[in-house]
């Protein structure tokens, strides 16, 4: 096992450094573009585009050019962003990183117990009335786009019923956990239930399927025969397999939601995180800031694909040895 | 008494509500199992074997299904028993293992695990004393370096190895009954001969009744002491395997004898089959769309009715059966014309 781990993760580190050589050969070196004007913005003044082509040795060979960028991101973080008049890339990415992290994993936490629960329970009454309802209550969460459904809450909870029911709800923003535990779970609570709707009424979908197809399977019939009860056949064997499928899945989700993909929540409910970042930094054509975020985004999807992987093999003994 | 069944089934009968009407599965059985006897269950596919079996145990799921009839073991009437009773009595009184044990144990727990599972579903013994049993019983069952083997998982074992951990486990509450359904089938030959062996030993080891399911008689000649031909839900013979072995009395087992190879004989390439698709006929005898003896009679359901232990469920004349056996479906043996066309088979 520790060995998997050890290769799994060599593996990764890899991956990573293709990547970042792959994002810097796009920035920097596609033909016919002068990597100093993208990087000093539109309407730079000569010294600025001077001052660029020196910090990043766009005289020397691209092997240098590539240990120069890495330098300015991961050793002295000085990498500057020009069009936002010299702000620091590396400190605005990290100071983005905890709203993400707090709004995916907290979201996360939600739709997991939620997408389990009422998957398991339509898995387990199929025949009865549960079922379809309980399904129909997914199918509910999956239509609902994130954008709309969270332009909805705000609307309901910052205007319509402000003054009333939902007086306790705080205006949009963050809060840093540091700063106040309570005001930042209160800040965070709607648009958690926002983004776990969505992923909650699939993961009951797919888990749903699992466990019919585990409790047909012939090891349920051999449980039944050793004279254990339903509720143990259930959770330790049928639902205990079922769930091999819902981590990988997970895992790329959480991947990819970290890496930027919560945008449309981070912009609706106004929250400071990466995808806001990235769409802000779209905007304004800012690449040293998309350049960091991309890099970023890559770090976390394939953190996250190896964390999984080393999961699934604790879960799932048969790709131990593979 | 050692005489007094252990188990003792009567008109069992199970019927499936299906899409449009009815289908009857299990059609009056009645058989009974005597304690440390083998029982081979023997019928081609879909006669209603593994369905009997599961009505025992109270194992069929689908509330589509009716079941009726009387399931005594060690007197109770199973039929009768609460749900939380009856868990009681599977994998302990009662064990049963089926056919494919490469799906038959759950891919993420260790055998040891699998095996203490059971023994401590029924038992109240820690945790180590049930993984010792484990091992011990690996040990039995032919498991090589159980002590090590009792961590392993169910893949990192060869099909023949996981039937032996199959049962091991089935065995761990030392059952009065065993229930094997086609247990060998999914094995190749060598390793189906080597689990009938175990199962043979065991059985002398351990005292259970065995209920053997196949569809081969090749296996019931090896391991059964009472034989059940079963067709199209019913049971069309039964008796002493002796008897049935030698003095076979139903066309239907005429048909399944005649389509097995013969022990030491020359192998065969094509063996003779029973002609026409397996299914009962609708009323009257069940098998009398494929029936080469089929006359007036056979519009009525013969009953199963027989002296000194030795039934069938037919109404050719009790006597000289193995005449009429003889008289239109000429054996192997009797035929030249076949010999020679086996041997020109052999020679390909
Ligand atoms: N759940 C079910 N619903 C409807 N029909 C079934 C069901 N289970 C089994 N049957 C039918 O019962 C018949 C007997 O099946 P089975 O006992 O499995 O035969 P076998 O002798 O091969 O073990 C088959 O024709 C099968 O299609
Ligand atoms: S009762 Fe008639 S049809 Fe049925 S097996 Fe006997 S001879 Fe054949
Ligand atoms: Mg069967």
């Amino acid at each position: 096992m520790i060995g998997y781990i050890l290769r799994r993760f060599g593996a990764a580190v890899l991956v990573l450094f293709a990547i970042s050589v792959l994002v810097f050969l796009i920035f920097f070196a596609t033909p016919g573009v002068d990597p100093a004007a993208r990087i000093a913005g539109k309407n730079a003044d000569p010294a600025t585009l001077e001052q660029v082509r020196a910090s990043f040795g766009f005289d020397q060979p691209l092997p240098v050019q590539y240990l120069m960028m890495m330098k300015h991101l991961f050793v002295s973080h000085d990498l500057t962003s020009f069009v936002n008049r010299g702000t620091l890339v590396i400190p605005q990415i990290m100071d983005a990183v905890p709203v993400t992290l707090s709004l995916v994993v907290g979201a996360a936490v939600i739709w997991m117990v939620l997408g389990v629960a009422m998957g398991t329970l339509a898995g387990a009454m199929r025949g009865t009335l549960v079922d379809p309802l309980v399904m129909l209550l997914g199918v509910f969460g999956v239509s609902l786009p994130v954008y709309w459904l969270g332009e909805v809450v705000n609307l309901v909870t910052q205007k319509e019923l402000h003054d009333s029911v939902f007086s306790w709800v705080p205006p949009l923003g963050y809060v840093p956990l540091s700063q106040s535990p309570g005001q930042w779970a209160l800040h965070l609570l709607l648009p958690w239930l926002t983004l776990a709707l969505l992923y909650a009424g699939i993961y009951a979908r797919l888990l749903r399927g699992e466990l019919i197809q585990a409790l047909n399977e012939d090891y349920v019939r051999t449980a039944r025969a050793k004279g254990l009860s339903e509720r143990r056949i259930l959770i330790r064997h049928a639902l205990r397999c079922s769930l091999i499928p819902i981590v990988s899945l997970f895992g790329l989700d959480f991947g990819a939601l970290v890496g930027g993909a919560a945008l449309l929540t981070e912009v609706v409910f106004g929250l400071p995180g990466v995808g806001k970042l990235t769409y802000q930094a779209l905007q304004n054509l800012d690449l040293p800031v998309i350049m960091g975020t991309v890099l970023y985004a890559a770090f976390f999807v394939v953190l996250a694909n190896a964390v999984v992987d080393v999961l699934y093999a604790r879960l799932d003994p048969r790709v131990r040895r593979a | 008494m050692p005489d007094q069944p252990i188990l003792e089934v009567d008109d069992l009968r199970v019927r499936f509500r299906t899409g449009g009407g009815h289908f009857t599965a299990v059609d009056g059985l009645s058989f009974s199992v005597r304690p440390g006897e083998v029982l081979g269950v023997v019928g081609e596919s879909g006669s209603g074997k593994s369905v009997s079996m599961l009505g025992v145990l109270g194992l069929i799921r689908t509330p589509n299904a009716e079941i009726s009839g009387k399931v005594v073991f060690r007197g109770r009437d199973l039929l009768a028993l609460k749900d939380r009773e009856m868990r009681a009595v599977r994998g302990r009184e009662i064990a049963m293992i089926f056919q494919d044990p490469m799906t038959a144990l759950t891919p993420v727990y260790t055998v040891g695990w699998q095996i203490a599972e059971q023994i401590r579903a029924h038992e109240r013994i820690s945790k180590r004393e049930a993984r010792d049993r484990a091992v011990r019983l690996l040990d039995e069952v032919g498991i090589p370096a159980p002590g090590k083997r009792v961590d392993s998982y169910p893949h990192e074992f060869s099909g023949g190895m996981r039937q032996r951990v199959v049962i091991a486990m089935a065995l761990s509450c030392n059952p009065g009954l065993l229930i094997a359904d086609e247990p060998t089938t999914a094995l190749d030959v060598t390793t189906q001969a080597q689990i009938l062996d175990l199962m043979r030993r065991l059985r002398t080891d351990h005292g259970s009744a065995i209920v053997m399911i196949t569809h081969d008689m090749g296996v019931v000649s090896e391991i059964a002491d009472e034989v059940l031909v079963m067709y199209g839900g019913r049971a069309v013979e039964r008796g002493a395997r002796r008897d049935v072995f030698h003095a076979p009395r139903h066309p239907y087992t005429w048909g399944l004898l005649d389509s097995v190879p013969r022990v030491g004989g020359p192998r065969v390439r094509r063996l003779p089959t029973i002609p026409g698709t397996p299914g009962a006929s609708a009323g009257g005898c069940p098998f009398a769309d494929r029936c080469t003896h089929r006359h007036a009679a056979c519009e009525e359901v013969p009953a199963l009715t027989g002296g000194s232990g030795h039934l069938d469920a037919c109404w050719l004349p009790e006597e000289g059966r193995e005449r009429i056996r003889r008289g239109d479906r000429s054996g192997p043996e009797a035929s030249p014309a076949r010999q020679s066309a086996r041997a020109a088979d052999e020679e390909r």
